[in-house]
């Protein structure tokens, strides 16, 4: 079973955030011939894609970490119920 | 000789030992524990750990002992010029017959003793640097996780929980519970820290507690805290207390919330705002890539404008044959006259000169009988030669008669 990460996942938000920008920037400049501004479109698209998705995870994960009766660190998830 | 008056028996005689106790028994036994205000001088520790200092005020001085096992107690450092409250007993020295004061408790006089030991504390560490601004390091914009140390009960856990889910419903959370306060507080943070950062996915702590008395703050407050929020692996915001605490804890961290709201707002954008943020972005593209195929249309011209509809093209096309084929056709036709005309033209002229018009003038054309040679000259004839005459109608054959050379006029 190999490391084969989803390469979308190794691009940091903020990261991609950046790249949309400047694509749109260059889009509304109209500098572009034809064929790269439907390139930099198709990209854009894709972008605004993957971003979207990122956000819509709804899972959300808490854990807590403790020590087991060895000693040793583990994580447990919390008990969503668990009184304040 | 005389003799020394009063002089009493041996026995009743002291040695400067016994005087010396019988001093400290009896001043011990009249003065008792008391309390005593005075300015700090001449401070020193030597390697015993026992503080030795003088006690004074405007006139007077005494000297002062507080044994390392009393003074290990203090939070703070007793430092030449400070003003405090002592409580002890009196002494004598008997070895050198010095008076002494025992100091079992020190309390500074004006400013409490944790306020000291604080102000004390943030002096030395930001004489290090550990509070420069260009510690301070950026926060992630989207963690992968985010770390979290503080008590497991209490407001500052829930209201982070809460206001972290409500802005990233996908956000990995990872809690480390502590004590937050208490001997062994300052110690759990500590190793807390170590523990958390060595979660790969942490990218970063949020470390605090709820509100309470300097007391209860005070494990955020220990040096040993400091130091391990100032080498943490990952950036750190500290949340400690209300907003009117700032503890050395969040001078150290590389930002201070003054609530837990405010720190689940530090760490993680709101998927609201992004959201619409994506929207807008998706907007531009669109119009974007529309203005540069608008404008790639211009560029083409008139041409585009044709190429897009196809049968419009062929109608134009089509009128354009039209036209040309009209404007053809009347260029025949002219031409046609022209030539009819140039025609008639010639035939007219031609007809003028030709022959037959002469001969129908009356004159006819005269060719010798043998050679068929038109005849010119009359110096050619002899009599009796013959000839045929062509008329406009008809021929006839003629002997020439009397052949004479003259004058056109002679008739």
């Amino acid at each position: 079973m190999g490391e084969t990460r989803d390469k979308t996942k190794d691009l940091r938000f903020d990261q991609g955030m950046a790249e949309l920008e400047g694509i749109v920037a260059r889009l509304e400049a109209g500098e572009l011939p034809l064929e790269e501004a439907l390139a930099a479109f198709e990209a854009g698209v894709a972008l605004v894609r993957t971003l979207n998705q990122r956000l819509s995870e709804a899972e959300s994960r808490v854990e807590v970490l403790t020590r087991d009766t060895n000693g040793k660190l583990q994580l447990q998830p919390m008990d969503p119920d668990a009184k304040a | 000789m005389q003799l020394p008056l009063d002089l009493p028996a041996l026995t009743s005689v002291l040695t400067v030992s016994q005087l010396n106790q019988r001093v400290r028994e009896t001043l011990d036994a009249q003065l008792g524990e008391f309390w005593v205000v005075g300015e700090i001088s001449n401070f020193r520790v030597p390697p015993s750990g026992h503080f030795y200092f003088s006690l004074k005020d405007e006139r007077s001085q005494i000297g002062a002992v507080m044994f390392r096992s009393a003074n290990q107690l203090l939070p703070y450092r007793p430092e030449d010029g400070m003003q405090v409250i002592v409580r002890g007993r009196i002494g004598l020295y008997e070895v050198r017959g010095a008076l002494q004061l025992y100091v079992e408790a020190m309390e500074p006089r004006g400013l409490g003793s944790l306020q000291l030991a604080f102000e004390q504390l943030k002096k030395r560490l930001a004489a290090e640097g550990l509070f420069a601004a260009g510690r301070k390091r950026p926060l992630p914009f989207l963690p992968r996780a985010v770390g979290i140390v503080t008590a497991l009960t209490g407001a500052a856990i829930h209201d982070l929980l809460v206001v972290l889910r409500a802005r990233q419903p996908g956000v990995r959370i990872v809690v480390r519970p502590v004590r937050v306060q208490g001997k062994e507080a300052p110690g759990d943070i500590v190793q807390a820290l170590t523990e958390i950062s060595r979660i790969a996915e942490v990218d970063v702590l949020i470390v605090g507690r709820g509100g309470g008395s300097l007391e209860d703050l005070w494990a955020f407050n220990d040096e040993r805290v400091a130091r391990a929020i100032a080498g943490a692996r990952v950036p750190v915001v500290s949340a400690v207390g209300h907003e009117i605490d700032v503890t050395i804890a969040d001078l150290v961290a590389d930002r201070r919330a003054p609530t837990p709201t405010a720190a689940a707002a530090m760490v993680v954008p709101d998927r609201r705002d992004l959201h619409a943020w994506l929207a807008r972005m998706a907007n531009g593209l669109h119009a974007g890539v529309q203005r540069q195929i608008m404008r790639q249309r211009e560029r083409l011209g008139g041409q585009a404008r044709h190429l897009r509809d196809p049968r419009q093209v062929l109608r134009a096309l089509q009128l354009r044959v039209d036209e040309l084929s009209e404007r053809a056709m009347r260029g025949a036709m002219s031409r046609l006259r022209l030539a009819r005309q140039q025609l008639r033209g010639g035939a007219e002229r031609l007809q003028a000169l030709s022959p037959l018009a002469v001969l129908e003038r009356g004159y006819s054309i005269a060719r010798r009988a043998d050679t068929a040679a038109v005849v010119r000259d009359a110096a050619s004839l002899q009599t009796g030669d013959r000839l045929r005459l062509t008329f406009a109608r008809g021929t006839a054959a003629v002997r020439v008669d009397d052949p004479r050379i003259h004058e056109p006029d002679d008739g």
